[in-house]
């Protein structure tokens, strides 16, 4: 597959003149969105940009609450219309998609961009038969011919590696297991084609056993279509092997940004070592207590001052909680952006550190052996993106 | 919030694919129940007969005054009322205009109801806020007195056929369905609406009324079902009511509830008069009900597989 190289976005039909000019599929800019509510305004997405290029795979990973969904659903323009304030802007190749009126996102929807949901068992119409609902789209948006819809629909099954697509095509999702019912879902978003695709956490309700299938599967899809990706998850080690890169996003904001195998190398956000700590470890004895994240996910209403992190962060200085870090690129590794006072790994991070253990805290960071101990849950994950870019 | 949208009913259960697979023969194997084929048995006979009732039973409007008040005997199985007319052939004739009226007026209820409920419930904002006032304030309203008023203004005059009056019926006991359909149709459209699936229709471009009609509207249909068969009931009651005030159906044309009307003054000598309709109301509102809570409760049993 040599999609991985810069071949220029020209394989798509649609926005043709944009496309000469090199701007990225996806590019947002300073994305807001807050909900009104009876408590005061949620600023679920604040201040959040991102870029993501036709072929390649973008991993935002967050604590449920952090805003990934609402950043998808708002990217695409989803979110209800209703109390809901936007701000900032979204370019689909080059075109200002920012708020559009429901008629012209239409056009764009299944077309240009497309969402995977993630809960298979409510984001299927229970008294549809499943191939009806995947030749919806195309019924809508290609006029294609009942015969000729179906013909695409047994194709797509086929895709998705449904087995014996000619009998699934006519049965009711209830039919179907879990893990099948995501795939049709899969199906469902790639009908039209599109050139964005979102995966809205597409394994999260799945069994572990299949969760590794589906997400190889929707890697294969977007390889296979050179599909921009953005894969919404809370879980790094799903990212790990299938994003070219990785946003992590706390109170609705992205505090770091890398190319996956940068990340996990040289990560620099406190929070994204908090979230790597809390994956559980195969070494470890049974029954030990999981580690969990201290605190809470910050209020969206009253965010705290300074950094939103800082109420929960073992590293936090004064300055933390008066002050916003922003999101700056690394003056050591070019593309790898955080915001940060005193990231991992700095000498000022260190001197915090060594001051916490004389104190007897237990640091997140312990349990990663961020300094030179034996090789970690990080070094796993870094391996794993290894071998995930080489065998692409 | 989006991660909210998994509480909606149903989603609660796990991805458990051995249960989805097992459960919906477990529910065909179950089947109706005796209850429920006993329910659509008197129903479908009470239907029945009454069409062909002409085949086999004498004219019911014909009278003999000579047989007035005679007891039940092998030529008239329920006796004869005051003018000597066959109380059976009364009865059974009457099951039809009782019906009919029922079924017309819940079938606007149905329509109009369920569709300013669909739509109330789907766009919300300010045609919900319009619509939804509305229903309260139908229902608020006196719904006797309503359908009084309509019949007496309408159809009360002596010239006015008995075509008429029933027309006037069905509409006024009508109007009286839709808040009752509207509203149960704007509760069940609101909550299908939330779903992922609708949300997952709209983002890949079907328009609003396609996910209205394709997406929400047969996931609602059970609900409203259910209560389109409680209502037929409560109008066949009420088309008896009106009868009472004189306000049904012209006679000499039979119906349930004017044959009790009339029999009401014969209470004493005739007895039959009031217990044959009677007996029939209430057979056939029970079927009704019965019936309404056993598609309540298969579409519970749908809705938990999911």
């Amino acid at each position: 597959m040599s999609t991985a190289t810069e071949v220029p976005a020209a394989t798509g039909q649609g926005a043709a003149g944009s496309e000469a000019s090199g701007a990225p599929l996806l590019e947002v800019t300073d994305l807001r969105t807050a909900f009104n509510s009876p408590r005061g305004l949620v600023r679920a997405v604040d201040g959040l940009s991102l870029t993501v290029e036709r072929g390649k795979t973008l991993g935002l990973v967050g604590e449920s609450g952090s805003g990934k969904s609402v950043t998808s659903r708002s990217i695409m323009g989803l979110t209800p219309r209703r109390n809901t304030e936007r701000g900032g802007t979204v370019r689909l190749s080059g075109r200002d998609i920012t708020d559009l009126p429901e008629a012209e996102y239409r056009e764009l929807w299944a077309t240009e961009m497309a969402m995977i949901f993630q809960d298979p068992m409510t984001a299927l119409n229970p008294v549809m038969k499943v191939g009806a609902q995947i030749a919806e789209s195309m019924r809508v948006h290609l006029d294609l011919s009942k015969s000729e819809a179906r013909e695409r629909t047994l194709a797509l099954l086929e895709a998705v590696r449904i087995p014996e697509p000619h009998k699934r095509i006519d049965v009711y999702p209830h039919e179907m297991s879990g893990g099948m019912r995501q795939r049709v879902v899969i199906a469902v978003a790639l009908a039209c084609g599109p050139k964005l695709l979102f995966a809205d956490e597409p394994t999260t309700a799945l069994d572990v056993t299949v969760q590794a299938q589906v997400l190889d599967l929707l890697a294969e899809q977007q390889r296979e279509r050179y599909m921009g990706m953005i894969l919404v998850t809370h879980d790094l080690g799903v990212v790990a092997s299938r994003a070219d890169e990785i946003a992590v996003m706390y109170a609705g904001r992205i505090v770091e940004r890398a190319p996956t195998r940068v990340l996990f190398r040289e990560l620099k956000m406190p929070y994204t070592e908090a979230l790597l700590a809390a994956i559980p470890k195969l070494e470890m004895a049974p029954h030990t207590r999981l580690v969990a994240i201290g605190g809470r996910p910050p209020d969206l209403v009253n965010p705290p001052e300074g950094c939103s992190f800082s109420p929960r962060c073992p590293y936090a200085q004064d300055r933390c909680r008066t002050e916003q870090p922003e999101l700056t690129e690394s003056p050591t590794t070019p593309g790898h952006y955080y915001a940060c006072f005193y990231p991992v790994g700095s000498p000022e991070n260190d001197e915090i550190r060594v001051q916490l253990r004389r104190a007897g805290v237990a640091l997140p960071g312990d349990e990663l052996g961020s300094a030179q101990d034996q090789p970690s849950v990080r070094e796993q994950l870094a391996t794993q993106a290894d071998q995930a870019i080489e065998e692409n | 919030m989006p991660d909210a949208t998994t509480l909606t009913p149903g989603a609660v259960g796990g991805a458990d694919s051995d249960l989805a697979a097992e459960l919906p023969d477990a529910a065909k194997k179950q089947g109706l129940g005796l209850g429920a084929w006993l329910s659509i048995g008197w129903l479908a006979f009470i239907t029945l007969t009454s069409i062909l009732a002409p085949l086999f039973l004498p004219d019911p409007e014909a009278v003999d005054p000579l047989v007035a008040r005679k007891g039940p005997s092998g030529a008239a199985w329920l006796g004869y009322d005051a003018t000597g007319r066959d109380i059976l052939s009364r009865v059974v004739n009457g099951a039809k205009w009782t019906l009919l009226i029922a079924l017309g007026a819940v079938l606007i209820g149905v329509v109009i109801g369920g569709l300013l409920g669909l739509i109330a419930g789907y766009f919300r904002g300010w045609m919900d806020a319009v619509l939804s006032p509305g229903f309260n304030i139908m229902l608020a309203f006196p719904q006797l007195v309503l359908a009084l008023l309509l019949v007496s203004v309408f159809a009360n005059g002596p010239e006015d056929s008995v075509g008429k009056r029933i027309f006037v019926l069905i509409v006024a006991l009508g109007i009286i369905a839709i808040p009752l359909l509207a509203r149960i149709t704007r509760a069940n459209t609101m909550v299908w609406a939330d779903r992922d699936f609708v949300l997952a229709a709209r983002a890949m471009g079907a328009k609003p009324w396609r996910i209205l009609m394709r997406d929400v509207l047969p996931n609602v249909v059970p609900a409203m079902m259910a209560i389109t068969l409680l209502a037929v009931g409560v109008a066949v009651v009420a088309e008896a009511g009106l009868a009472f005030l004189a306000l049904g159906v012209k006679l000499p044309t039979p119906s349930w509830g004017n044959i009790m009307a009339e029999g009401k003054l014969e209470l004493r000598r005739v007895p039959m008069m009031v217990i044959a309709p009677t007996l029939c109301i209430f057979l056939t509102v029970m079927s009704l009900n019965f019936l309404g809570d056993v598609i309540q409760k298969r579409f519970n049993v749908r809705e938990s597989l999911l």
